[in-house]
């Protein structure tokens, strides 16, 4: 409850501060929000011999993690998450010391004190040539304090079957509109995080809405994104939320259209299946590394970041996964580097720019407005349950 | 006499202490029912009463109806909460009607040998992994899979993942468990009344009625029981080969990461409809004849 006035009253200050306005491209100069004061890492110490990460999967294997072990002397024990939920529940559990979280958890992690500030200085690896688009942005960078090291993105692409498609499809409408040719066979991402894409598609085409950025809905607009979630169900074939479970769905022919991963494209290994990013633009996920507020291995998270930030570790987790890296001085390493980087996206800013990196909703405005008080990631979360009755 | 007391020192000890010899036996099993499965049910219930920070997300203690409240207004959740009765009564109501003539044809009419073959036939599907057999089902009906080549020459194509998918699922899944009860229940009524029935006048569909159905009720609410229960909980068939069909445990599983205590406040829904169910197959004088 306490906590809720406090929120309340940042909200107000918060208001004040950023009365001048703030751009919508979800930088977060200007904007303040309430977090738990944690001290930082002053100073490098001994390595405490292990490290408790959790992880997606691809992210942390034997050929990178041995080379670290060797150098540090810290044990790496990886736990996979399956999804940003599992990995917020998991990091609250205190027995991990670093999260590869996507932006709609970091946020959660570092609103709700679970995660500790970075002191850049003890990571030199860091910031060298980190993607333009990878840098401040407000899942990792809050007030000002840097929280994450970025690992990589991808966007959320249009995926369809070109053999009864023909062509690309060049909006969201054949996933959204009940009218859609392919009704009966789509698939939609299941998490409460989908809604952002609603919002996308409501920016684009309903734009007396006035949605500035898709993560900072009000009630209203919120309570639009939900009603064509729920027109969208109508047509719903599968939700996803096994990759697994997309690709077999795809490859079998229950799924004409949807959303999909550059990755799950690529595993599918069949020529008609493609992507494409439509008109209306997309949301994306952009992974960092975050260290929690508890742990007792601080200076082997501190290494691990380092570690993974140089160029050929950084690559080979991105070629792993199948996502752009942050730091693309990876891709002039090599032509299959450069391959992948171009695959990916990674050097193309422009492509990215169309792309709103998944961020957790809060109370605050992201878009810098302040005369509303915006929906929170719960009330996300409430409101997604009700699209699928 | 004196010997054999003093070669078994501890019966020797039970025997006079009456309460450490019920302690002693009862021990284990309160230990399992209270600290495991009452005290789990327990946690769960007060969870229920929870709430969500909505600022950080994190659960915290506290005395709300609020989840309760959802759980009987929102129109997903009793439209799913009726959706998960319906698809539990229809997967009971479909094995009831596979099992009864099998189980007949099983102890009545069968030779030895393939009667013994049925049996492993029934059974032999419960050594496969759960799991394996849902996805073997999500293979099976997948638009371009077995079933729809199977039918392609008749013009025949199936439903898809959706509920009629869910509910063949969860019946193959739990089958067994009805099948084998009825069967064993059939096999224990006396051939004679077969012939008593017969010689009195009634044919096969009568005698099955008059004489079959009431002397294994007591079997088939067995079979029932698990069927119908284990159908509630089930949230991976609904996943796998559903579509976009939701259940009681696909809302549960979706938030146990993002809302526990909601979570904990839906998993009431299908201990009520299991107690209730249990309260009226009892009323029938069932459960004493089990």
């Amino acid at each position: 409850m306490k906590r809720k006035k406090l929120a309340v009253l940042s909200l107000l200050s918060a208001s004040v501060l950023i009365l001048g306005g703030c751009s919508s491209d979800g930088d977060s100069s200007g904007l303040s929000i309430e977090v738990p004061d944690i001290p930082m890492h002053e100073a490098m110490g001994e390595f405490e011999g292990e490290l408790n990460i959790v992880n997606w999967s691809g992210f942390v294997e034997p050929a990178w993690t041995d080379e670290f072990t060797a150098q540090t002397g810290c044990k790496v024990n990886p736990r996979v998450a399956g999804t940003s939920d599992e990995m917020v529940t998991l990091m609250r559990t205190g027995n991990y010391d670093i999260v590869s979280a996507s932006g709609d958890a970091a946020l959660r992690l570092i609103v709700g004190g679970d995660v500790q500030p970075l002191n850049i200085d003890l990571i030199p690896n860091f910031g060298g040539e980190i993607a333009e688009g990878m840098k401040g942005n407000v899942y990792d960078t809050v007030n000002g304090k840097p929280y994450g090291v970025p690992i990589g993105r991808g966007a959320n692409l249009l995926q369809y079957n070109s053999d009864v498609t023909g062509g690309a499809p060049e909006s969201w409408d054949v996933v959204w509109e009940t009218d859609s040719p392919y009704a009966g066979k789509v698939t939609a991402y299941d998490a409460p995080i989908y809604i952002a894409d609603a919002a996308v598609y409501l920016m684009y085409h309903n734009p007396e809405l006035n949605i500035k950025n898709p993560y900072s809905l009000d009630a209203d607009q919120l309570a639009a994104a939900i009603d064509l979630l729920k027109q969208q169900n109508s047509i719903i074939g599968e939700y996803w939320s096994d990759p697994v479970a997309q690709i077999t769905s795809f490859v079998g022919g229950n799924t004409v259209v949807g959303t999909s991963w550059e990755i799950l494209r690529k595993f599918a290994a069949k020529e008609n299946l493609k992507t494409t990013l439509p008109k209306e633009g997309s949301t994306g996920w952009y992974d960092s590394w975050l260290v929690s507020s508890t742990t007792k291995n601080v200076n082997c998270a501190y290494a691990w970041m380092d570690y993974t930030s140089r160029a050929d570790v950084n690559g080979a987790i991105a070629m792993n996964f199948g996502m752009a890296p942050a730091n693309i001085a990876f891709c002039a390493t090599s032509e299959k580097a450069q391959a992948h980087c171009d695959e990916f996206a990674a050097e193309d800013e422009e492509f990215f720019k169309q792309v709103w990196p998944w961020t957790t909703p809060i109370e605050t405005c992201l878009d810098g407005r302040t005369d509303v008080k915006c929906t929170s990631f719960q009330e996300w979360t409430n409101a997604w349950l009700t699209v699928k009755g | 006499m004196s010997t054999a007391t003093e070669s078994r020192p501890i019966s020797t000890y039970l025997f006079r202490r009456p309460r450490v010899r019920l302690f002693s036996l009862l021990a284990l099993p309160m230990t399992w029912i209270v600290g495991v499965y009452i005290l789990s049910l327990f946690l769960l219930l007060i969870t229920a009463f929870w709430y969500v920070d909505p600022f950080t997300s994190l659960v915290r203690p506290g005395f709300t109806l609020d989840n309760f409240q959802a759980v009987f207004t929102e129109p997903a959740y009793i439209s799913t909460s009726l959706r998960t009765l319906w698809i539990a009564l229809a997967v009971t109501i479909l094995s009831v009607i596979f099992a009864v003539p099998l189980g007949l044809y099983m102890a009545k009419i069968a030779p030895a040998w393939l009667r013994n073959a049925l049996a492993v036939a029934i059974t032999l599907p419960l050594w496969a992994g759960y799991l394996v057999k849902i996805i073997a089902m999500r293979l099976v009906f997948t638009e371009e899979g077995f079933f729809n080549w199977l039918m392609a020459p008749f013009g025949i194509k199936g439903p898809g993942f959706s509920m009629p998918i869910v509910i063949l699922t969860l019946t193959y899944l739990w089958f067994p468990y009805m099948a084998l009860p009825v069967y064993t229940a059939i096999r224990q009524i006396p051939t004679n009344l077969f012939d008593a029935s017969s010689d009195l006048g009634a044919r096969g569909f009568m005698t099955i009625y008059r004489v079959v159905i009431p002397l294994i009720t007591p079997a088939i609410i067995a079979g029932s029981v698990f069927t119908f229960s284990l159908s509630l909980g089930d949230y991976l068939a609904a996943r796998f080969t559903g579509g976009a069909t939701q259940m009681i445990g696909s809302m549960i599983a979706a938030n146990i990461n993002l809302n526990p205590p909601m979570a904990a406040a839906f998993s009431m829904v299908p201990i009520t409809f299991v107690v209730i169910y249990l309260m009226v197959a009892r009323r029938t004088g069932s459960l004493e004849r089990m």
